[in-house]
């Protein structure tokens, strides 16, 4: 059982076998994610019933909550996978750990505007310095720091070990992040999804909010997908698999 | 029309059509990005291939 287990783990850790694998899985994702998201955008722009308290400048929801969900998941997805990568030293985690960072600045950077256009007419002001707001700013400034430290190493190993050090540092935000609703006295409303309690949405505003937020997921993991799968071409490019794959491609152009 | 009664009512959002969407058109945005970095990326992968390429030819 155990050596099932890391013989399986061993296959998955290669970057020619992830790379050859996954090929169908970018198309399938970004077709499912296009659906599910047009589908919960024109529900929610269109068809869900105006809000009484906020109006209609609470139909921003629909792409703030998503957006905010999936800067904090995939900055946990970074710190995994850098924990993985150093200890196990997988060259194809640290591959997808870095990956990941543009996807999840943009998430953090969307979160931040659509939070800021939304405070305007609802608080009276599109920026205040309080605890969720800035945490938020901090999520996207780590996320800007990540990449930089790997722009900044002349060998990329180095990028790798760097950013997940620093990743796995950076984890104490997202608690930061998640508890500063209740912590401090802040603007920002407490969480609209609980585990422990029925939504207080209505059932029409519930199901395009729900299927955004799935959407995103699959959007954001059919996007990391496709960059790891070109990372793997940059980083094993001297290999003889990754110099027949890219002469397919020249000549297919 | 859905929740508005018509198609100028969509799109003035009540008085809150500015924010709901600039909103939508930073989201837009964020997605064409995401959509577009990797398709540049390969574009300069395979063009970088091909210097290399002819580099070693001669």
């Amino acid at each position: 059982m155990w050596q099932a287990f890391v013989r399986w783990f061993h296959k998955w850790s290669s970057p020619k076998w992830f790379y050859t694998m996954s090929q169908p899985w970018s198309f399938w994702l970004g077709w499912a994610a296009t659906l599910i998201i047009a589908t919960a955008l024109v529900w929610g722009l269109l068809f869900a019933p105006v809000e009484r308290l906020q109006g209609n400048s609470y139909r921003i929801i629909f792409i703030h909550v998503p957006s905010a969900f999936l800067s904090q998941a995939i900055y946990a997805a970074i710190a995994v996978l850098g924990l993985v990568g150093l200890v196990w030293k997988m060259k194809l985690a640290f591959f997808v750990a870095k990956q990941c960072i543009p996807v999840g600045a943009s998430m953090a950077l969307l979160a931040l505007v659509t939070g800021a256009i939304w405070g305007k007419p609802t608080w009276g002001t599109w920026w205040e310095w309080d605890a969720r707001l800035t945490s938020m700013l901090v999520l996207l400034l780590l996320y800007l720091g990540l990449w930089a430290l790997h722009n900044a190493m002349e060998r990329p190993e180095s990028g790798d070990r760097a950013a997940a050090i620093l990743a796995l540092v950076g984890v104490v935000n997202l608690p930061i992040i998640k508890f500063s609703v209740e912590w401090w006295n802040t603007l920002h409303q407490p969480a609209t999804l609980k585990f422990t309690e029925a939504p207080p949405m209505h059932t029409s505003m519930l199901i395009p909010f729900l299927m955004a937020i799935l959407g995103f997921y699959l959007a954001s993991m059919a996007w990391v997908l496709m960059r790891t799968r070109l990372e793997i071409l940059q980083r094993e490019r001297k290999s003889r698999w990754v110099e027949d794959e890219l002469n397919r491609f020249s000549e297919g152009q | 029309m859905g929740a508005f009664e018509s198609f100028s009512a969509f799109l003035a959002m009540g008085d809150h059509g500015v924010y709901v969407w600039s909103a939508y058109a930073v989201g837009a945005a964020v997605i064409a990005f995401n959509v577009v970095a990797p398709r540049l990326h390969r574009q300069r992968l395979i063009s970088d291939h091909k210097r290399r390429m002819r580099r070693e030819q001669r």
